[in-house]
């Protein structure tokens, strides 16, 4: 069945014209994957009004081409749509291998494709590897509450599918001359399913979305003793130019939102933590004067 | 009157887990069975739109005889009654041979308005099944689901708000339609006693394979795109630094050594 099937394909993301940075991270898993098996890395994006050179940076990043479908009907990520478009791309080119990464977006849009198409899907990968006996792609991931980590394969049914979490890989330095081309498809309107209807978005407040983009986060759970210490946290992160994440435990007191929490629950510690803080911010405020 | 189905899945207490050094696998021994922590928002959710809107509330689990106890849980908490879809066929499923499974009970029911389920279970973590459930019977999707905000049961629209990574999307969709649903939508009751006591005389039917007419190629490890090839014990990644404050004369010294460690890492 695999010969049928040929090159790696990444799912590239985009919000208000701009890709987000985790299509390029994808794109340096693809291209070890790629270049191990010697196939293509093709980079697919679903969407509406990104530029063509916006598209040049996925090749400036590792693809060997572009595939691009847009359309005003793709701007608002409705599953059902996109996955018909994507299940269509995937019938007339036959990848090996999709890799999307684990945002919301990418969680929702990858089981239902790989449900249709009945083939294997493997989420939250850290680790992927071209298996050099079979061709099959080796997908570890971590299970049962991090406790172990287990390597999946996807042997009889293609394409082989997984996701990849955000930020756990380097993008590759852009190279500008890099030769790749961008394929504009149209839109086929009868994959347009307009049951569901996007009739608002409101972005959430920057300190606190998207953890997963900051390099510093400045945690509490239990140990700060109450939801008034949070304060301190965010004080301490606005200096430190980080944001503020929380555990299960601080979340579940209502102490944080849940968008806030970090980590897979491990070793209780109990103190207070918080005792240190404003001692610690008057010191850095000392500093700064 | 709403017919409202919330999938579920009976796992082990993965907060006090623990891994056979040796094997890698899991010590199945003394670890509790319990409702899949994250379903518990799902149930929460189908019994305050009962409240609400009057609704009957089914819960649904696949899995050996003893996930009844998960099923009766739910219904200590107010749900309506339980199916359980059990058969050894069923061994080894991945998250599509599950979802197969449940999708094609679902359907077996017969008409519904919603179909309900958590983000994600905290043994597989995957949180396919919902997508593939909604995928499977052509459902509309909304996932991480944080607040339902209107729900019209005689126009059969809701409208629900939906968390992603930049903000929240608003989303009107359709009934029937299935949501999956974070945390943040509630906070799940307690079991009532009459619940309870409905719970412990209340008949579960059991479903296998064959009432369903489910294609065998498609049930269990047999049906399962997906291997899982070894498994080993992750290596820590945290290796921290502790500070410790016993006493209030530690934290000039504890804070000496946190000032430290941001000069080192150069953010200040």
């Amino acid at each position: 069945m695999s010969e049928r099937y040929s090159n790696v394909w990444t799912i590239a993301e985009a919000r208000d014209g701009k890709l987000k940075s985790v299509s390029y991270e994808l794109l340096a898993r693809g291209r070890s994957l790629a270049d191990a098996s010697g196939e293509k890395l093709v980079s697919v994006l679903i969407g509406a009004n990104v530029s063509d050179a916006e598209l040049r940076t996925l090749i400036d990043h590792g693809a060997d081409l572009v595939l691009s479908v847009q359309d005003d009907a793709l701007d608002a990520f409705i599953v059902e749509t996109y996955s018909n478009v994507l299940m269509d791309l995937v019938r007339q080119f036959r990848p090996n291998i999709i890799l999307a990464a684990a945002t919301n977006n990418g969680r929702t849009l990858m089981p239902h494709v790989a449900m249709r198409l009945h083939t294997g899907l493997t989420a939250d990968c850290t680790d992927l590897q071209v298996d050099m006996n079979t061709g099959d792609l080796l997908q570890t991931r971590p299970a049962i509450g991090g406790n172990i980590l287990a390597t999946i394969k996807t042997p009889n049914h293609r394409p082989q599918m997984a996701t990849v979490r955000p930020r756990s890989t380097q993008a590759l330095p852009a190279d500008a001359r890099r030769a790749g081309d961008v394929q504009q498809i149209n839109l086929k309107p009868e994959l347009v399913d307009k049951r569901v209807r996007l009739l608002a978005f409101e972005a959430e407040a920057a300190d606190e979305s998207n953890l997963q983009d900051s390099d510093v986060i400045v945690s509490g759970g239990r140990g700060m003793k109450k939801a008034d210490n949070f304060r301190l946290l965010h004080d301490l992160a606005k200096r430190l130019n980080g944001k503020v994440g929380a555990s299960r435990d601080a979340v579940d007191r209502g102490w944080a939102k849940y968008s806030q929490q970090v980590g897979l629950s491990g070793k209780t510690v109990v103190g207070d933590a918080f005792q240190v803080l404003p001692e610690l911010i008057a010191r850095l405020e000392e500093r700064k004067s | 009157m709403l017919k409202i189905i919330v999938p579920i899945k009976q796992v082990p207490e993965t907060g006090n887990v623990r891994m056979d050094p040796e094997t890698g696998t899991m010590v199945r021994e003394g670890v509790v069975s319990i409702v899949n922590p994250l379903d518990l928002y799902s149930i929460e959710t189908a019994l305050m739109l009962k409240e609400q809107f009057g609704a009957h509330v089914t819960v649904l689990t696949m899995g050996p005889l003893n996930a009844v106890k998960a099923l009766k849980e739910a219904i200590s908490m107010g749900c309506d009654d339980g199916v359980i879809l059990s058969d050894r066929a069923f061994a080894g499923s991945d998250t599509w041979a599950t979802a197969y499974a449940l999708s094609s009970a679902i359907r077996h029911f017969g008409d519904f308005d919603l179909v309900l389920t958590g983000e994600r279970a905290t043994d597989g973590d995957t949180g396919q099944v919902g997508p593939n459930i909604a995928a499977a019977l052509d459902l509309p999707l909304a996932t991480y689901v944080r607040k339902v905000n209107t729900l019209d049961p005689e126009g059969k629209t809701i409208t629900v708000e939906r968390s992603v990574e930049e903000g929240v999307e608003t989303l009107q969709m359709p009934l029937p339609c299935l949501l999956t649903v974070v945390k943040e939508i509630s906070y799940p009751r307690l079991p009532t006693l009459r619940g309870k006591k409905r719970a412990k005389t209340v008949e579960i039917p059991v479903l296998t394979a064959g009432e369903l007419e489910l294609k065998p190629e498609f049930l269990g490890l047999k049906g399962s795109p997906t291997r899982v090839v070894s498994t080993k014990s992750p290596k820590v990644t945290r290796n921290g630094r502790i500070v410790t404050i016993k006493e209030d004369k530690d934290v000039g010294a504890a804070v000496d050594a946190l000032i430290a460690l941001l000069e080192e890492r150069q953010l200040i």
